[in-house]
């Protein structure tokens, strides 16, 4: 127990007015499925069911690339840049309006604290469709050519993770750069997109221009394969990543893929401690680990490893793991039972490997998904828990004396989305930083987001990238 | 005075700056410039497994030089071709084409120092952040040549994936290998690093598969690959370690038009680094 207690601050949810039943977005109005299969989308907080939702049939699919191709055909592609920039605008202004609406919605839906929901998902969402509205009419400045053009429809798959912030980073780049999209968002996490939707209606934004089709993964593949799309853009694992780019070969669809990671953390041994443990732990619990560029791997230097390790499962200690939408919350649900079982299978692993585990004593709820913050020392980079990607609150640590051996250490992974440094030594930032096979750097801090910012990785982590001026080109020709 | 006897040529490969025969022993007719057959290597997947071996190597360091140093040696590269010109338009036939290909060796050259420029910049993110984007060389790139224009073609290739840190394993174009060979030994007295192009002759239909799924390769050039069923088996095998695919064009290349910086961004990284402001 310690010294003082929390009392429970919960966030209400009578905001957020969620229907029973859900039908498909497609052509500006909401359509049953042409052959009327649903599935629950359950809180995974209290397993209790939230909506009823389509399971998108090839035939939905069909429709949906229909009407994004009438769309773009004949109002999206022909609209002036300007017109289309104040659609945006009008959408991320209604985003920021309903921003209250929207988190209590994601953190029921995904099992993210409503903290994180609040203060970061949603201000970056609104914060994106903002930032592209304003390139749509200036895409001839953006260094691909006089005059950019569109591709045409776009099939869009996202993850459950961060999922308007995905939505946001698909439709928000496609949109301003002239294209229409149908948008498959994730099986477990679909009702944010469609309380989107509704925002797209209330923008006025012309029926057709954005798509949703909620389902599962055989719905993602009719999108992704169907022959209607001239661009596929895929958030998610990097087996299912493989498999579209599998699909796409011998096409004309343009693709890009934003895939898994492993990313190492790196302590030095002049790093500033509390700061550097604050990183790690944001690195890793930050919305359960559920993160692609989560710093799963820690890398901390020998010389300063006991103390470290130490201070950081002091600060492990005082997360507070439970209901989401408590204000006071760090940890939240973890999203489905599918993935619990995966981290608890993963964790098990760690253990048969010969990895020391340690989690702070925790009360976890009774229902719903949970996994206390974990950490494995002992970990070589053969272990399993070292090289495959988690995906949950679990933390491998690993060792090193020298900066070579942490580079060496830190790029031996297939994967290459993110990676972390610690240190106040500025060059020997600089340095490493140059020598790390990784799309982003964050160097003493670590999860920072921009929508000017571009994302994406080397190897595969996946090819493209989304977010700021970069972000463009997977949208034009 | 009997005529000379002219001293002929073995065509070889070009692996890790050596010029060695193809491990499997094997050779296939070519045609020479003065219309005799030739014998040239006709390489294996084993050859194409040294040669990404040695593209792997030279990579840490060609990557690293600075792009000012890469420019300089693109530049002797074309000094060198410039000095065999006559030698180049024996084996094309192609006074312009090979003059083209100079130029357009100049042209990449000058992009070293530039792409970066062009590619990259600082971000204005909403925090107190310095946060910077620069473009980086994707690694090993496996290229088909290709077949249409032995020397134009191959340098409108070649320089782009190679000015910006990459290295790569080229697959010449099968009928017209010669000028390829002739490019390596260009190659070879230019102060390009050893490995940092590699040049393999024979069948690209029996080597592009390995390379197209060899693990240990980046990315995938398919602008050579003329048979549509082959380019699609091989960018499906690319798919296993989600190399970066350059679709072969859909229509024939005008290889004397500007080839703007698609070929170079195709082969490159964006990395993303995130600064605090403090004091």
């Amino acid at each position: 127990m310690s010294f003082f207690e929390y009392a429970p601050a919960p966030e209400s949810r009578s905001i957020v007015d969620i229907r029973s039943s859900y039908g498909l977005f497609i052509d500006g109005s909401f359509v049953d499925s042409v052959d009327g299969k649903t599935f629950k989308s359950v809180n995974p907080a209290t397993e209790e069911q939230l909506a009823e939702v389509v399971e998108g049939s090839p035939a939905d699919v069909d429709a949906a690339v229909a009407a994004a191709r009438r769309a773009f055909d004949t109002v999206w592609g022909p609209m002036s840049g300007a017109d289309r920039s104040k659609y945006l605008f009008r959408i991320a202004r209604l985003i920021q309006e309903r921003s209250r609406e929207l988190a209590v919605l994601e953190s029921l839906d995904n099992g993210k604290p409503i903290r994180e929901a609040r203060d970061v998902d949603l201000p970056l969402v609104a914060a994106h469709f903002f930032y592209y509205a304003g390139w749509a009419d200036k895409l001839s400045h953006a260094g691909f050519g006089s005059d950019p053009r569109p591709l045409g429809v776009a099939a869009q798959v996202i993850p459950w993770n961060f999922p308007l912030l995905m939505l946001a980073w698909k439709i928000a780049p496609a949109l301003a750069c002239g294209n229409t999209v149908v948008l498959k968002p994730a099986e477990t996490t679909p009702l944010t997109a469609l309380l989107f939707a509704e925002i797209c209606q209330q923008a006025d934004l012309p029926p057709g221009v954005v798509n949703i089709v909620t389902g599962a993964g055989e719905t993602g593949r009719a999108l992704v394969e169907h022959p209607g799309v001239d661009k596929v853009a895929f958030t998610g694992s990097t087996e299912v990543g493989r498999a579209i780019a599998r699909s796409v070969a011998g096409t004309r669809k343009r693709l890009t893929l934003e895939l898994g990671g492993k990313a190492a953390n790196i302590v030095f041994d002049d790093a500033p401690i509390d700061q550097a443990v604050e990183g790690i732990v944001n690195g890793i619990f930050f919305n359960q680990g559920h993160v692609c560029c989560a710093g799963s791997r820690l890398l901390v230097q020998e010389s300063v490893q006991d103390s470290f390790l130490d201070a950081l499962k002091r600060r492990m200690s005082l997360l507070r793991v439970g209901d989401p939408l408590d204000k006071n919350t760090d940890v939240g649900a973890i999203n489905s039972a599918a993935q619990l079982a995966r981290i608890r299978e993963l964790s098990a692993v760690g253990e048969e490997e010969g990895a020391s585990r340690w989690s702070p004593a925790c009360e976890l709820p009774d229902r719903g998904f949970w996994f206390a913050p974990t950490l494995f020392t002992g970990v070589s980079q053969a272990h399993r828990i070292a090289r495959e990607e988690i995906f949950g609150p679990v933390l491998s640590v690993l060792t090193f004396r020298t900066p070579d051996e942490a580079v060496e250490k830190a790029n031996n992974t297939p994967y290459g989305l993110s990676a972390g440094i610690w240190t106040e030594k500025g060059s020997r930032i600089l340095a490493v930083a140059d020598r790390l096979r990784a799309g982003v750097v964050w160097a003493n801090t670590f999860n920072k987001f921009d929508p000017t910012s571009p994302f994406g990785g080397y190897k595969e982590s996946g090819y493209g990238r989304e977010g700021g001026r970069h972000g463009l080109e997977a949208y034009l020709a | 005075m009997p005529e000379r006897l002219a001293v002929r040529k073995t065509y070889k490969l070009f692996i890790g700056g050596a010029f060695p025969r193809s491990e499997s022993g094997r050779s296939y007719p070519v045609s020479s410039p003065s219309g005799e057959t030739v014998n040239a290597s006709l390489a294996s997947r084993k050859d194409a497994r040294d040669a990404v071996r040695a593209a792997r190597s030279a990579f840490p360091k060609w990557a690293g030089a600075t792009a000012y140093n890469r420019g300089q040696i693109l530049y002797r590269i074309a000094e060198m071709i410039e000095g065999r010109r006559e030698q180049f338009i024996a084996e094309t036939r192609d006074a312009a084409g090979v003059d083209a290909a100079i130029d357009r060796w100049v042209w990449y050259a000058g992009w070293a120092d530039k792409i970066a420029q062009v590619h990259g910049g600082a971000n204005p993110v909403a925090g107190p952040y310095f946060n910077l984007s620069a473009p980086e060389p994707t690694g090993v790139v496996a290229v088909v040549a290709p077949p249409d224009s032995p020397l134009l073609g191959l340098v409108s290739v070649v320089a782009p994936a190679i000015v910006t840190g990459n290295t790569v394993v080229v697959l010449a174009a099968e009928d017209h290998p010669l000028p390829a060979i002739t490019l390596a030994e260009v190659l070879a007295t230019s102060d390009l690093p050893a490995g940092v192009v590699n040049i393999l002759t024979g069948r690209p239909a029996e080597t592009a598969p390995w390379l197209a799924a060899h693990m240990d390769v980046n990315g995938l050039d398919l602008t050579g690959a003329t048979d549509p069923e082959l380019a699609t088996a091989w960018e499906r095998d690319a798919a296993e370690n989600l190399k970066r695919v350059l679709r072969p064009s859909p229509d024939a290349i005008d290889w004397s038009a500007d080839p703007g910086t698609g070929r170079m961004t195709t082969f490159l990284e964006t990395k993303t680094v995130w600064h605090p402001k403090g004091v």
